[in-house]
């Protein structure tokens, strides 16, 4: 040992040189320990998407939080506490993992690919070594002993080395199990292929939402979606040209139930009419929650549904400014919802309407009318009347209030309009009228193309078969020694030793040897057991 | 279709009766439990080796054959209370299936839509899965820490969980709710065994240390227990079976996602968790084949696998609002 204090620090760190140091951090990379702490590590990082609100799911929600928490909400921002599963450091672990994995699992397939077509290991000296032996004396042959036990692994899927020893005797290894293996390697492998599956998907697959009322056509085009989320690679002006009609909706809510499952969603149905392209046949079907229509190169779902008010507003002539059915967003479970009508061309102002529709509308005195049923039991309009310049705000669903306002009464409050189907009031100030005709309901689609999903779905079958021959093929190495003894009393014997390995946890080596020497002779006499304890 | 109220109500009776069975149950297994340390030292040590031991099915004569340690004799020991705590068992588990048997027909669908059906539906196929293990191995000293959760799920389920028997929100109308939901079941009812077996395996291992340093370990109902290296691989056996049935949970979810809300996966708090979950099983695989992780930290991971699982039921379902919000609770 030398004296320097230089080597007294880092005694056991050898120089290693960038070429040394960078298999060394291989090696430690995919080492199964860094495997298990990334594994571990990502759980841990899974966790917080699931608590903060994300902008993927819910980005209303994250505004939310951003306000109610003025401080801590920005700061959580920064470290991408709302974009957990698109972070970096939620991308690094889940990387480094699969490098790992990759690291590790390449060479073990070349290891195995030439394990597979190798024979059996020759079988050790000291079966007493071995985690379970055994060692029987038979009144029978070498010969006949040796063919059966051959006879009963061969049965058993084992594979057979037999060796001739310079005594006489004979010696057996037997190998089976090779699936284990192939299914461990299939495993990690596949969940490969799911990663790439997933981010193919999201790079050449796209999704566009639509609110389309009853009686509408929706175009499958980039600009006719209110909003559309395109992976990276994908060229929005290439959509496939189909068309989709609504020709009517179904909905049904819980009216017999009490308490907080009255008014429950129990059936929303679309009865649509698409064609592949422009100028196609039409093809009826009817879309409903678990049950998208498929088109070439896109699936479509109901995933909402509403009310679109038909609202007509005339000029004070009695001529049709405005008259459309409007979609209005629902806010909660009784379906009070909000939207807006935007009369541009209105004179000398042009007008908005802001306000809510109530399908099942509720008075109470001194309070604002609401919902108190999803269904449109007794519909009604609560309306704010606006005047100004509407801008050119692209949202459909508000009002920009700096360029707009509210119409007053006399007395300095503003003007509300509350109308049931079928009525019709006029604006103050000669301003015209506005006509609730009716009620229509709209059909909230979801347009989803993904290039990866049969493919993601291919990968996890792989990989839960995988899992399966790895979790349950037992991989057992099984040893057998024949050897021919004469007893005192002058018959030949022959003494059979046995003994077994098993890779990984196995509880059935006992049993497996009890069946092999069971084969070798049948009614056998009680082994002269040598178990030693585990 | 409409709700049948009558047959609703008498599957809420047979619930009560079903939770009266079980608490004999629960009695008998503690008693043998209680009863297992003077066995223990009648016939010295256990042996580690319960599949010689003559299973003893529901009613018939209470007797098991434990084989001593070191010798090969069967030793003939009578187990009345646990044979009797196994046959009110089962007289529970036909209640109990009856009860959600009879909440299915009053809704006209399968009875898993809310978390108070979860719970008793989920909680009759811990025994069923319990009853069926009984078969393949005598884990009856396992009796008290299956039935008493089992309990303790249906009393949380009859108080907190409570709803009424009502129709499904129309994204749970699906085969899917049948197959992804059934299969989470029955390896959650495994993981469950797993678990008891886990913190068994944990005691036992500690006391099987301290015998270490002083000689014999204090006496305790834990004599009537197997050996701790035992109770280790029938948990791994539990925990084997249980992963890959999550994976399919997992899997069967995501085609299910994908045909109601058009994507497979979108990290929905449920989501997370179940990958959660899957991610730290996989850990604790992982764990038993990595050295210096052997045994008791894998056991560890393990535990906190099942308080993932805890979690996402409990917490996840009530307080975490996503897509999956269909607790009913209230
Ligand atoms: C995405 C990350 C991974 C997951 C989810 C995962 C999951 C699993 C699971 C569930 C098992 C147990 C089932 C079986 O025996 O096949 C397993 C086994 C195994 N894994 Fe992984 N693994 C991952 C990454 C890795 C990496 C990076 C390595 C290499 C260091 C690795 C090496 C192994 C080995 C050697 C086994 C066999 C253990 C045995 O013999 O029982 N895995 N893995």
């Amino acid at each position: 040992m030398s004296g320097t204090p230089a080597s007294n620090t880092a005694p056991t760190l050898p120089r290693l040189g960038p070429v040394g140091t960078a298999r060394f951090v291989w090696r430690q990379l995919t080492s199964m320990r860094t495997a298990l702490f990334l594994l571990l590590l990502l759980a841990v990082a899974a966790v917080p998407g699931s608590v903060l609100p994300q902008r993927g799911i819910n980005a209303g929600q994250v505004s939310a939080y951003l306000q109610a928490h003025p401080t801590l909400g920005p700061w959580l921002d920064r470290i991408g506490g709302f974009d957990v599963y698109s972070s970096v450091w939620f991308s690094a672990i889940y990387l480094l993992l699969f490098v790992s994995l990759v690291g590790c699992v390449l060479p073990r397939t070349r290891q195995h690919l030439r394990a597979i077509t190798a024979p059996p290991p020759p079988a050790p000296r000291r079966f007493e070594r071995l985690p379970v032996h055994r060692r029987v004396e038979l009144d029978a042959d070498p010969a006949p002993t040796l063919q059966a036990a051959q006879a009963a692994l061969r049965s058993r899927h084992y594979r057979l080395l037999v060796a001739a020893l310079p005594d006489g005797g004979h010696e057996v290894s037997a190998e089976r199990g090779r699936l284990r293996e192939t299914g461990n390697l299939v495993f990690h492998l596949s969940l490969v292929l799911l990663l790439v599956a997933v981010a193919a998907g999201h790079l050449l697959g796209w999704r566009g939402d639509v609110i389309v009322p009853v009686g509408a056509t929706f175009s499958d085009a980039a600009a006719n979606f209110d909003t559309i989320d395109p992976g990276p690679w994908v060229n929005t002006e290439n959509l496939p040209p189909f068309s989709v009609s609504v020709r009517s909706m179904t909905v049904r809510f819980d009216e017999q139930a009490t308490g907080s499952l009255r008014g429950a969603p129990r059936e929303f149905q679309a009865d649509v009419t698409s064609t592949a392209a422009p100028g196609a046949r039409e093809r009826p079907f009817v879309i409903s929650v678990n049950h998208p229509l498929q088109l070439d190169g896109a699936k479509v779902y109901l995933l909402g549904n509403g009310y679109a008010p038909v609202i007509t507003v005339r000029d004070a002539k009695g001529q049709v400014l405005y008259s459309d059915a409007t979609p209005f967003l629902p806010q909660d479970g009784n379906y009070t919802s909000v939207g807006v009508v935007k009369v541009a061309g209105a004179q000398p102002q042009q007008i908005g309407l802001n306000g809510l529709f109530l399908p099942t509308v509720a008075f109470s005195a001194g309070k604002l009318p609401v919902s108190i049923f999803p269904d449109d039991k007794n519909p009604a309009l609560a309306l704010m009347v606006f005047v100004g310049n509407l801008g050119d705000s692209p949202s459909v669903y508000t009002l920009d209030q700096r360029t707009m306002s509210p119409v007053k009464n006399p007395d300095g409050s503003p003007v509300r309009l509350l109308l049931s189907p079928g009525q019709q009031v006029d604006l103050p100030g000669g301003r015209g009228s506005v006509t609730f005709e009716r009620v229509e309901r709209f059909a909230g689609l979801s347009v989803r193309h993904d290039p990866g999903r049969v493919w993601a779905l291919f990968a996890s079958i792989a990989a839960m078969v995988g899992l399966s021959l790895s979790l349950f093929v037992p991989r057992r190495r099984v040893f057998l020694r024949a050897r021919p003894v004469l007893g005192d009393d002058g018959v030949r014997r022959t003494v059979v030793e046995v003994a077994a390995l098993a890779r990984g946890e196995d509880t059935g080596l006992d049993d497996e040897l009890d069946r092999l020497l069971r084969a070798l002779d049948p009614p056998h006499r009680q082994p002269t057991l040598q178990e030693a304890p585990a | 279709m409409s709700v049948n109220e009558t047959l609703a109500n008498y599957s809420n009776l047979l619930l009560y009766s079903a939770m009266a069975s079980y608490t004999g149950a629960f009695l008998g297994y503690t008693m043998d439990l209680a009863g297992g340390a003077a066995r223990a030292e009648r016939s010295t040590a256990l042996a580690a080796a319960p599949r010689e031991l003559a299973m003893v099915g529901a009613g018939e004569a209470a007797v098991g054959y434990e084989r001593a340690g070191g010798a090969d004799v069967p030793v003939r020991v009578r187990r009345k209370s646990a044979a009797i705590a196994v046959s009110l068992t089962v007289l529970a588990l036909l209640l109990h299936v009856a009860a959600v048997v009879l909440r299915g027909l009053s809704v006209q669908r399968p009875p898993w839509g809310n978390m108070y059906e979860f719970a008793t539906a989920g909680s009759a196929v811990v025994t069923l899965v319990f009853l069926a293990a009984l078969r393949w191995r005598d884990l009856r000293y396992l009796g008290t820490f299956v039935i008493g959760p089992v309990l303790l799920t249906l009393g949380l389920a009859v108080t907190v969980l409570y709803t009424q028997a009502g129709q499904l929100v129309p994204s749970l109308k699906s085969v899917w709710l049948a197959i992804h939901v059934s299969v989470a079941f029955i390896s959650s009812a495994l993981f469950t065994i797993a678990f008891s077996l886990t913190i068994l395996y944990l005691v036992q291992d500690r006391r099987e240390r301290q015998a270490g340093a002083n000689g014999v370990p204090p006496r305790s109902f834990m004599d009537a227990i197997p050996a701790a290296r035992e109770l280790d691989l029938v948990a791994y056996r539990l925990h084997a079976v249980a992963f890959p049935l999550w994976t399919f949970t997992l899997v069967a979810g995501a085609i299910w996602a994908e045909n109601a809300w058009g994507r497979y996966w979108g990290w929905d708090p449920k989501e997370v968790w179940t990958f959660v979950i899957w991610v730290v099983y996989a850990g604790y695989l992982h764990a038993r084949a990595t050295r210096g992780w052997q045994g008791r930290k894998a056991a560890v991971v393990a535990l906190v696998g099942y308080g993932c699982i805890l979690f996402n039921f409990l917490v996840v379902n009530i307080y975490i609002v996503g897509l999956h919000s269909y607790a009913g609770v209230g």
